[in-house]
């Protein structure tokens, strides 16, 4: 009979389902809410930096207040020795632990290690700045790019130290052992074997630290300190294209805002292409038809 | 008899003499072109060198410890713990109370996750459950996108385009509405506690939008057919199948976006208005433990100026440290727990 | 020219675990020997304990005395001088991902020291000809990288990068278990040939393969050497019950 319990679809009610949408709608809203200043940001900084780079943004240094013109050639050429300090702390160091951990820690010095290497990640940029201010600069008596260089090297190690032991473990077994084979040398095979597979994803986890501590600013207030002038010397205070866009956007003057703009638009396009420049450089390595 | 010559075509040049058999040191045939020296210095060697950068690693929490302990001894004798409940900061008569930048830390990181975890959870569910496969991919490379653009220029995009906005909408809408309760009077200059709050809170989202992420692809897809078999639409079987199982780790991910809006220095500094008072009010200016470190540390003229800083850095270290800790103890408990998922 | 083998009284563990009781043997030069028998015992160890692989494995260790030639490995020589005079195949092909055909049989010469650039190429050229790879592979030696070959010749790469250290012995672990029966074939007949100048050991949990390719073949069973003659002995007249059990295929 058409109408009796067994011969009507089962519904699933009004509210039931409204809700279901809902949630959907909800849901999705919540992206555009979130994709919306990732635009507006990327949008700005194009629209507000493009107009004011020029090459003279991009070779003079910093005019004095009130003159308009000049740029951040030295902030970015500061940037630059910064972050050459801090890789070359960084990075030797997070490989060396990465290394250890992966192939030569029992359990609990790993997980003593990779615990404190946690910690180390968690600590709040602000405070590695205090830390390097202790160890640098009132030891050397001044600011200097090597202090800022030691605290933007202390925040990329975990990073790298972790994507280190992860591609490591990630060479099967099989590979070392074949090595071993040939009668060579644990500390060579570690080098050249087992380094040398993992070598695509231990450079990707450089990257990652490398654009992480690319924009930091905290860090860097008063230890590179900034400067309104050349400077080559690790030993002295050194302009940094991130601190000179703070300067400039809490300044009154509008010059410097503008200014702050196009500063803000090279760092994240600097740091885009220092990221994909090692992306192909790491590519050129490998052999076509490996995996 | 030498092994090259058989089983091959004769090689120009003249072959080099092999002895037979393995000599009794073990040294080679090809003629001794195996590198000297005991490959068991150079294993050790190298053993110690990577030690070296494990121990490098420990030495820097040690150092960073010991740094922060040291330098802030003079505070800590002459202010003790009630540094962090007194109220007044006084660089110029040297009376120094913290109680203000926890009051402001405390504030607008609440706010902060009160703007991001609905948001974060939003995005996640959106992602992992709801999307089209084609999309997934997009979407989520975009939410991590935002956790690369450095706190500087979120901070620049927040003076220049936030806090004008809410100072010509929002801040006037939710007075009129909402004024009542206290928490929006007062005048409204964009610059303050919810300006914080607000740049916070999108900064924030990306972390727990990523973890929650995880969580959730860690729930086995058991869980999910169980629920749907029984008929739930999918919100339901979201709710039931996923949410709950993953609500530690969910938990978890809102932790560890506490954890990053503690410690946020730039884009807070540039827009909360950097004055050391308590106000009930969300329009009025405020101030955090990294925004008065970052402020006045290369300006503290006096030892103990820069002791209390520093105990501010201290304190600052140990809770972020804690809730990273408590963060990561909760995101593991559902991640190692389960097996993983095989896909995104 | 290869060179024979004598085992004394050789003992291995896996921590608390004894793997391998009391087996000694003696494995003539220039002929292959065929280890077999059921899974569990102990044949791949034992393989391994004559290239001193088997202690890279933690807390693994071994005792007793294995002579190669002239040459005590256990004692006084350091493990990487022993291997660097003993070949080994893996029952998996594992050549380096991320090297050249090329680059991988001179891997084990390069990584040792080995200078000499001109004649790296004729050593690689060479044992790639030993082990029959050179013609399918010699318009691409370093262009293609070793894990874009098939199975079958990823194993014969993997051969020929043992035989360019020139060992005098070969030790193979099961090394047609994960290729096709034509590859197999192929490397078959590479044993014949090879026999010739090494002395090869190979562990085969295929009877037949052992009688097609070795005139020797020694039978364990848990960890236990249980005979060790011709193989045809074994085979047909073999002398202890339980190894007529295996061959009779009543276990394993």
């Amino acid at each position: 009979m058409p109408n009796s319990p067994e011969s009507r679809p089962i519904r699933v009610s009004f509210r039931r389902r409204s809700m279901n949408h809902l949630v959907t709608l909800a849901a999705a809203t919540a992206v555009l809410l979130v994709l919306l200043p990732l635009t507006a940001i990327f949008a700005y900084l194009v629209y507000k930096g493009v107009g004011s780079l020029n090459w003279a943004f991009l070779t003079q240094i910093p005019k004095p207040v009130g003159e308009p013109g000049g740029g951040m050639a030295n902030a970015i050429a500061g940037s630059a020795l910064i972050l050459l300090i801090a890789s070359a702390m960084g990075v030797p160091i997070g490989i060396g632990a990465g290394i250890y951990l992966a192939e030569y820690a029992s359990n609990r010095m790993g997980d003593l290690v990779r615990f404190t290497a946690d910690v180390l990640n968690g600590v709040p940029s602000i405070v590695v700045g205090i830390v390097a201010y202790g160890v640098v600069v009132l030891a050397q008596g001044h600011f200097s790019a090597l202090a800022g260089g030691f605290a933007l090297g202390m925040m990329m190690i975990p990073t790298i130290t972790r994507a280190t032991e992860e591609m490591l473990l990630l060479v099967p077994r099989a590979i070392r052992e074949a090595a071993y084979g040939l009668g060579i040398s644990r500390w060579r095979t570690t080098l050249s074997i087992t380094l040398r597979t993992a070598t695509s994803g231990v450079i990707t986890g450089v990257m990652l630290a490398f654009a992480r501590v690319a924009g930091e600013t905290a860090p860097l207030l008063f230890t590179a300190f900034g400067n309104q002038y050349w400077n080559w010397k690790i030993n002295q205070p050194t302009a940094a294209l991130s601190l000179q866009v703070f300067t400039y956007a809490i300044s009154p003057f509008d010059e410097w805002h503008r200014q702050a703009w196009a500063g803000a638009l090279i760092l994240i396009v600097l740091i885009v292409v220092a990221v994909s420049a090692l992306r192909v450089a790491a590519g050129r390595g490998m052999l076509k038809g490996t995996s | 008899m030498s092994n090259r010559a058989l089983g091959s075509p004769p090689s120009p040049g003249p072959q080099p003499v092999v002895k037979s058999g393995i000599a009794a040191d073990g040294s080679s045939r090809t003629g001794g072109f195996l590198r000297g020296g005991n490959p068991r210095i150079w294993d050790g060697l190298f053993y110690l060198a990577m030690l070296g950068c494990a121990l490098c690693v420990l030495a820097l929490v040690g150092v960073i410890i010991y740094e922060l302990t040291t330098r802030s001894q003079l505070s800590w004798k002459a202010f003790g713990w009630r540094f962090f409940f007194a109220s007044e900061w006084d660089p110029v008569n040297e009376r120094f109370g913290a109680w203000p930048f926890v009051y402001g830390t405390i504030v607008s990181s609440l706010l902060a996750l009160f703007l991001a975890v609905p948001l974060a959870l939003g995005v996640a569910t959106f992602i992992t459950e709801m999307c089209p496969r084609r999309l997934r991919e997009t979407l989520a490379f975009s939410t991590e996108l935002l956790a690369a653009i450095p706190s500087v220029i979120y901070g620049l995009w927040a003076i220049f385009v936030l806090v004008p906005l809410l100072r010509e909408y929002f801040e006037p809408w939710l007075a009129r509405y909402f004024g009542w309760t206290g928490l929006f009077t007062g005048p409204a200059y964009g610059i303050g506690m919810l300006a914080a709050g607000t740049i916070l809170a999108i900064m924030v989202v990306p972390i727990i939008s990523s973890i929650t992420r995880e969580v959730m692809m860690a729930v086995p897809q058991q869980q999910r057919e169980a629920v749907l078999a029984l008929g739930a639409t999918r919100w339901e079987m979201i709710r039931i199948g996923v949410l709950r199982n993953a609500r530690a780790g969910i938990f978890g991910a809102v932790i560890l976006g506490l954890g990053r809006a503690l410690g946020e220095t730039m884009a807070v500094t540039m827009v909360i208005g950097n004055r050391p008072e308590i106000s009930r009010s969300l329009f009025a200016p405020g101030y955090t433990m990294a925004s008065v470190i970052a402020n006045e540390f290369s300006e503290a003229a006096t030892d103990t100026y820069l002791s209390a800083l520093v105990q501010v850095g201290l304190a600052l270290f140990l809770v972020t440290i804690i809730v990273n800790i408590l963060a990561q103890l909760l995101v593991w408990s559902v991640t190692r727990g389960m097996p993983a998922r095989g896909h995104a | 020219m290869g060179v024979g083998i004598k085992v004394e009284r050789l003992n291995a563990w896996f921590g608390n675990v004894q793997a391998l009781h009391d087996i000694s043997m003696e494995i003539a030069a220039n002929h292959a020997t065929a280890i077999i028998g059921p899974s569990g015992c102990g044949k791949s160890t034992f393989v391994r304990c004559l290239n001193r692989m088997h202690e890279t494995i933690p807390e693994a260790r071994a005792s007793g005395k294995v002579r190669i030639g002239d040459l005590d490995i256990y004692n006084g020589t350091a493990a990487v001088q022993v291997r660097r005079r003993i070949g080994m195949v893996f029952q998996k092909p594992n050549p380096f991902p991320t090297m050249s055909i090329y680059d991988n049989v001179a891997a084990g010469l390069k990584l040792n020291g080995f200078r000499d650039r001109k004649r790296l190429g004729e050593i690689v050229e060479r044992s790639l000809k030993l082990s029959a790879l050179w013609d399918e592979v010699k318009d691409s030696l370093k262009k293609k990288s070793g894990a874009s070959l098939s199975g079958g010749q990823q194993q014969r790469l993997c051969i020929a990068r043992a035989l360019a250290v020139e060992p005098e012995v070969l030790l193979m672990d099961e090394p047609c278990s994960a290729l096709d029966p034509i590859s197999t074939g192929k490397i078959e007949e590479l044993i014949f040939q090879l026999k010739e100048n090494f002395t090869i050991v190979i562990v085969t949990h295929n009877m037949q393969q052992a009688s097609r390719v070795a005139e020797f073949t020694g039978f364990f069973l848990l960890g236990k050497l249980i005979e060790f003659d011709r193989t045809e002995k074994i085979f047909t007249t073999p002398s202890d019950k339980r190894t007529e059990d295996y061959i009779t295929g009543r276990f394993g």
